[in-house]
This record gives C-alpha cells, sequence and structure tokens, in this order.
C-alpha cells in the first residue's frame, strides 16, 4: 500500500464519517459544520488527485459561499433548533434492505462491467491540470458553450428573482 | 550555487545532505526540509507580529499627539514580549452553554487562514512556498476559512454581541469579496496566469501605474475583509463592546489578536506583490536577498498607509458600508474589467508600446475614478440625508421603568 492509498484512506474516512454526521447529529449547527468538513474532505480528494484548481474551487465555491451562506441562515433562527423526538420512523427497516439491494445492484453492474478497472492509472506528470485547456472549453461552440451559458442564463434567473423577493414592492407603487 | 545567488536551494541542498549524513534517504529529508521551512515561514509571521503591534501602537499614537509605548526598552520596543508574555499567564474561561468544539476551533481556524496565504506568496526571485498555478484563487479561497473561524467564534460562544458580531461578519465578508475578486482579474488578464510568481515575473512595469483604480478597490476591499478601521463593524466597540471575540479570554484572544495584526501585514504583502512589483528591483535577481528587502520595504509602506487610516478615519454605519460595495465598488470596478479589456486588446492589436499602453490606461483609470466621484457625490447631494433616530428614551432617570429595582428588567 503506497503513502498515496493510506492517505486517500484516512481522507476518504473522515469525508463519509462527516458526512453521516451531517444527517445524524441533532443540533443543526453542527450538521452545517460536519457539512463544511465533509466537503473539506471531497477539496482533499481533488489535492491527492493533483487537481489544485478543483480543489481550490471546492473550497471557495462551497465553504466559502454555500456553507457561510447555510451557517448564516442557521443563525438567523430563532433557538438551536435541537431536534428531540427519534431519529427514524418506522420504516427505516424497509429502507435499509431497499438501499442495501440498491448498493448491491450498483456494484454488481459495475464489477462485471469490463471498462472498469481497480488498479490506480498513473496522473500525467505535468505541473498541475490545464487551466487554459478548461477555460477554452468553455467558450468552444463544439466544448461547453451551450451548457455554461444556459447555466449563466438561470444564474441570473435566479439573481433577478432574488432581488425582486427583497425589493419593497408598497414602497416602490406609492 | 552559492547561499547569496539561491538561498532556499542552497539550505534545502545542505539540509539533505545533513541528513544524509546520519542515514536518512533523499526523500525523507526533502519533507523534513518542507516541514521545517513551513514551520519556520509560520513562527518568523507570528513573532514578527510582536514588532508590527508596536509599530501600530507607536504611529497612530503619534497620530493622535501621544508617545504610544515608551517604557519597556528604547522606545518602548518590548511592550509586545511583556504583553505576550503575560497574556500565556491567564485564565481561559469558556462561558457557560458555549459550544465547546466549534469555541475552541474558531481561533486557531482564523490564525491557520492568514498563515496559508503566505505558502504561495513569493519571497524572492527562488524563495517561495509553493508556485501554484491557481495561487490567487487559492488565497481568496482561504480568505474564507477565516471567514468561518469568526462565524464559529460567534456562534459558539453564547453571547448575543458576539452573534451580532458574526453576523455583521458575514455580510460584510461576502459582500467585499465580489469587488475585491474582481480588481484581482485585471492582473490576471494582464499576465494571463494565476500563479503569483508569474504575476511578480510579468510585472517589468508595476501593475499599479497600469491599473491604479484598480489597486485602490483591491487595498479598500482587503482592508474590510480584515475587519480594520473603517470597516471594523465587526467588533465595533462603541455598539458590540468586543463583537465576536469577546467571551474569549487570555492565549485564546491572543490568536484574535495575532490575526488581526498578521492579515493585515498580509494584505499589505499581497498589494506589495499583486501590484507593486513584488521583489522586483534592481539587482534582485542576482541577489535574492535585496528582492526581499524591496518586498519588505514595499510592504511596509502600504503597512503604513493603512495603520495611518485606520488612526484617521471615523468607523462606517452599517447601511453606508452595505451601499459603499453594492453601489459604489462594484459598479466601478464592472466598468473598470470592461474598459481594461477593451482598451488592452485594442491596443496591443494597434501595437502600441508598453511605456505608451500603460500611460493611456493610467489616464483612463484616473479619469473613471474621477467620474465614478462625481457621480456619487451628485447622489448624495441630491439625495435627501434618511433620518436613522430611533424614538426618544429616557436615560438612566428614576422614574423609568427599566430601572425601578424588582421591574423584572
Amino acid at each position: 500500500m503506497t503513502t498515496l492509498q493510506i492517505i486517500f484512506l484516512i481522507i476518504a474516512a473522515i469525508t463519509l464519517v462527516s458526512a453521516c454526521l451531517v444527517v445524524m447529529t441533532r443540533k443543526i449547527m453542527h450538521a452545517a459544520l460536519w457539512l463544511v468538513l465533509s466537503l473539506m474532505g471531497v477539496a482533499m480528494v481533488y489535492a491527492t488527485l493533483q487537481s489544485g484548481f478543483y480543489a481550490v474551487v471546492q473550497i471557495l465555491v462551497y465553504i466559502g459561499a454555500i456553507s457561510t451562506l447555510i451557517i448564516f441562515a442557521v443563525m438567523m433562527t430563532r433557538n438551536v433548533m435541537e431536534d428531540v423526538g427519534p431519529q427514524s420512523n418506522r420504516g427505516w427497516g424497509l429502507a435499509m434492505v431497499g438501499s442495501l439491494i440498491l448498493f448491491a445492484g450498483f456494484s454488481t453492474v459495475l464489477l462485471t462491467w469490463d471498462k472498469v478497472q481497480t488498479n490506480l492509472l498513473e496522473i500525467p506528470a505535468i505541473n498541475g491540470e490545464n487551466i487554459q485547456m478548461l477555460g477554452l472549453a468553455l467558450v468552444d461552440p463544439m466544448g461547453f458553450l451551450i451548457p455554461f451559458e444556459v447555466a449563466s442564463v438561470l444564474l441570473l434567473a435566479a439573481l433577478v428573482a432574488a432581488i425582486f423577493l427583497t425589493s419593497d414592492i408598497k414602497r416602490s407603487r406609492s | 550555487m552559492t547561499f547569496w545567488s539561491d538561498p532556499d536551494g542552497f539550505l534545502g541542498n545542505w539540509l539533505i545532505h545533513l541528513l544524509a549524513g546520519i542515514g536518512i534517504p533523499a526523500g525523507v529529508a526533502q519533507a523534513i526540509g518542507y516541514a521545517l521551512g513551513a514551520a519556520i515561514l509560520a513562527t518568523g509571521a507570528l513573532l514578527f507580529v510582536l514588532f508590527l503591534i508596536w509599530l501600530e501602537r507607536k504611529m497612530i499614537g503619534r497620530v493622535q499627539d501621544r508617545l504610544g509605548p515608551n517604557r519597556l526598552g528604547p522606545w518602548g520596543i518590548f511592550q509586545s514580549v511583556a504583553d505576550m508574555l503575560k497574556i500565556f499567564t491567564k485564565e481561559y474561561i469558556t462561558p457557560t452553554g458555549a459550544d465547546k468544539v466549534p469555541y475552541n476551533l474558531a481561533p486557531i481556524l482564523t490564525v491557520a487562514a492568514v498563515l496559508m496565504v503566505w505558502a504561495v506568496v513569493p519571497l524572492a526571485v527562488t524563495v517561495y512556498g509553493v508556485d501554484l498555478n491557481v495561487g490567487l484563487l487559492f488565497i481568496i479561497a482561504v480568505g474564507s476559512l477565516g471567514e468561518m473561524g469568526i462565524l464559529m467564534a460567534g456562534w459558539g460562544s453564547n453571547n448575543k454581541y458576539a452573534l451580532l458580531g458574526a453576523f455583521r461578519a458575514a455580510a460584510q465578508l461576502l459582500s467585499y469579496e465580489v469587488p475585491m475578486v474582481l480588481s484581482l482579474l485585471i492582473p490576471v488578464m494582464l499576465t494571463g496566469s494565476l500563479s503569483m510568481n508569474k504575476i511578480v515575473m510579468q510585472q517589468d512595469i508595476w501593475y499599479v501605474l497600469y491599473a491604479p483604480l484598480a489597486a485602490f478597490i483591491f487595498l479598500i476591499t482587503s482592508i474590510a475583509e480584515v475587519g480594520r478601521a473603517p470597516f471594523d463593524l465587526t467588533e465595533a466597540e462603541s455598539e458590540l463592546v468586543a463583537g465576536f471575540n469577546i467571551e474569549y479570554s487570555g492565549l485564546k484572544f491572543g490568536m484574535f489578536f495575532v490575526a488581526d495584526f498578521l492579515h493585515s501585514f498580509t494584505i499589505s504583502l499581497l498589494v506589495a506583490v499583486i501590484f507593486l512589483g513584488g521583489w522586483r528591483g534592481p539587482g534582485a535577481e542576482t541577489y535574492p536577498l535585496l528582492g526581499f528587502v524591496y518586498l519588505v520595504i514595499k510592504t511596509s509602506l502600504v503597512n503604513s498607509l493603512i495603520i495611518i487610516e485606520r488612526a484617521s478615519l471615523p468607523r462606517f454605519r452599517i447601511d453606508q458600508m452595505m451601499d459603499f460595495t453594492w453601489k459604489v465598488l462594484t459598479p466601478v470596478i464592472l466598468i473598470l474589467v470592461a474598459l481594461t479589456a477593451l482598451l488592452e486588446k485594442t491596443m496591443v492589436m494597434v501595437g502600441l508600446g508598453a511605456w505608451l499602453r500603460t500611460g493611456i490606461m493610467f489616464i483612463v483609470n484616473i479619469a473613471l475614478l474621477f467620474i465614478a466621484d462625481t457621480v456619487v457625490r451628485g447622489h448624495l447631494a441630491r439625495r435627501p440625508r434618511p433620518d436613522v433616530r430611533g424614538k426618544e428614551r429616557p436615560v438612566a432617570r428614576p422614574e423609568n421603568f427599566f430601572s425601578q429595582p424588582g421591574s423584572g428588567a
């Protein structure tokens, strides 16, 4: 087992455990903080794959923006929002059986597919990934220009809607 | 290879040879070298804060017609050392109902987020932590970790003032990040890379001459990100007692204090590296230590500017602060980014020289600054000044309901 594999296992354990704790912890604030750790774990996986750009963007977008907004919204709520009731309902057995069957099914399909391989691929030895290629692909009509622009339009619509919701309509009419 | 031409490589080789002498393989020695370098850089930066605190107190003292610290050592220079030793001996007080883990993690995260910036900053021609090809993005991302630290401190303390401070911090940091990132787009456009090393290498002409307005906006937004005066709403003494760090005592408070001063020095360093040419100067490429001296001089100049600005400007009100970023800084920097992109492309196609392009862009920047200033002034003059007073309340009078004993308040 190489050093990289050990590091990967540690990071994977951190990510998965904190991801489970996001839904299992009782305080919603703690859930938000565990989510931050889980997203950080994903960023570390990117970093071990020598993909600095994705690691940094993961931290910037998911931790810097989205988690901060979640925590901000949680802090706005009136009390700690501590859940006291039972954390599962009567259907948990069925849900467990269903998810296990689904997991087994996916695993069988993936393992019997001959394109899947378990041996590690060599990471190309260029210094990090080529960001310029990514940038060109985003503005290339043969590449991802249309999805990129559609996503921009979607975000713009969300932005306009948010501004509309927050503006005081009564005052602007009078 | 000698110490004077490549100090980093020289010391690295020396360490590897030294460790090879006692039977440690080169790979492990390399790792030890990296760890040692990181430790030295971080410790050096933290110890340097002692000097920065003294400098700031002294300079603000002079601005306010006082002497500042003047008892311990020459010019009171050892005052911060005594303060540091005192803070080690203080008791840790954890408030009742505090959320223990976030409460204790917050100071560490705040300091670590500042120190992580130093990893990608080139200190001299061959001396840098790591040359990330996404260095600038890394700096912005790490800044958001510090934001997380402040939120955790505000939440974990179980205190209304701390929570209010954290609210303000979240609103302020998120808002000022927008013009800051946009102002960084201009050096990135001119360099064609996000790497800090390449940005320094490209600055045959300092970017502050090419884009003075972008440099100015970056400086303002950085000060807001640090939360210093006039943007210190997160710890406004007159409103929030001490803001998000109100419940911290001893070394935990010391961590926030150190992070504050170190952060202000770090943004000076970033301004110097991104807009003032970093370590570049005559003879800096052959003698890296000379480049380091240049960088320290430039950084100190920017830092002095920040200190004097702190001493001279009053604090913003919260609505003024939000108006300033969303209604002034963001539109101006958006126009500037579009103008720079268009003009730079056109001027390169026409075939103008580098100095001529810089001159034209300098004039365009200054003109944009004056136009923005005129528009904002005109708008403020036309708009009636809003009345922000609350209703009149009696202050500590005996017939006041709230001050009577047994009234329950």
